[in-house]
């Protein structure tokens, strides 16, 4: 399976996936860490997936969604946004509804 | 080493804006806040797109990390209104 289809299969067979750099317990950037804390601030049952494991997966997913940066999330197949989207869409209250009914 | 306004002009030369801010002074963090008509109608991610397709293969080599808060004018003068 390619790359591609590889993130697709599980983008689609996760409700929320975040692909981040580290892991939620050990997260190596601030911005995959705010991430981890927004979901856990919407109580968000998350897969995670440290792109720094897999090389190909950190270049692919870049060009899955047209986004040159990580952490990216991705609830029931669809590209939500980074930290910047993320916090935005936390503070609105927009992701707490989203993520509540995925 | 990458300023804030080298950034910021690379950024207006393919997105023009009526409004934009860089801050950062280690050549790679950078904040941004920027505000453009080409915005408009557009999802916040379809905006960071814009910005990031303005940037095009300097966001991967140069830059690693842009945080950046996106604006359409109207959007932005109800913001200064408040």
């Amino acid at each position: 399976m390619d790359t591609q289809a590889r993130i697709k299969e599980t983008v689609t067979t996760n409700n929320i996936v975040l692909y981040m750099k580290g892991s939620p317990k050990f997260p190596q950037c601030g911005f995959s860490n705010l991430a981890t804390q927004i979901l856990d601030a919407c109580d968000a049952k998350y897969v995670a997936v440290d792109v720094l494991a897999d090389q190909e997966i950190r270049e692919g997913i870049k060009q899955y969604a047209n986004w040159p940066t990580i952490p990216q999330l991705y609830v029931k197949g669809e590209f939500v946004g980074g930290a910047d989207i993320m916090r935005a869409m936390y503070e609105s209250g927009e992701l707490q509804a989203m993520l509540a009914g995925a | 080493m990458l300023s804030a306004k080298q950034l910021e002009s690379y950024i207006t030369q393919h997105l023009s804006c009526d409004f934009i801010e860089v801050l950062g002074d280690d050549g790679t963090h950078f904040e941004a806040v920027i505000v453009s008509p080409a915005f408009e109608g557009k999802s916040m991610v379809q905006q960071h797109q814009l910005v990031y397709g303005a940037l095009g293969e300097r966001m991967r080599a140069e830059i690693h990390a842009l945080s950046m808060k996106t604006y359409t004018p109207q959007k932005w003068q109800e913001l200064n209104i408040k």
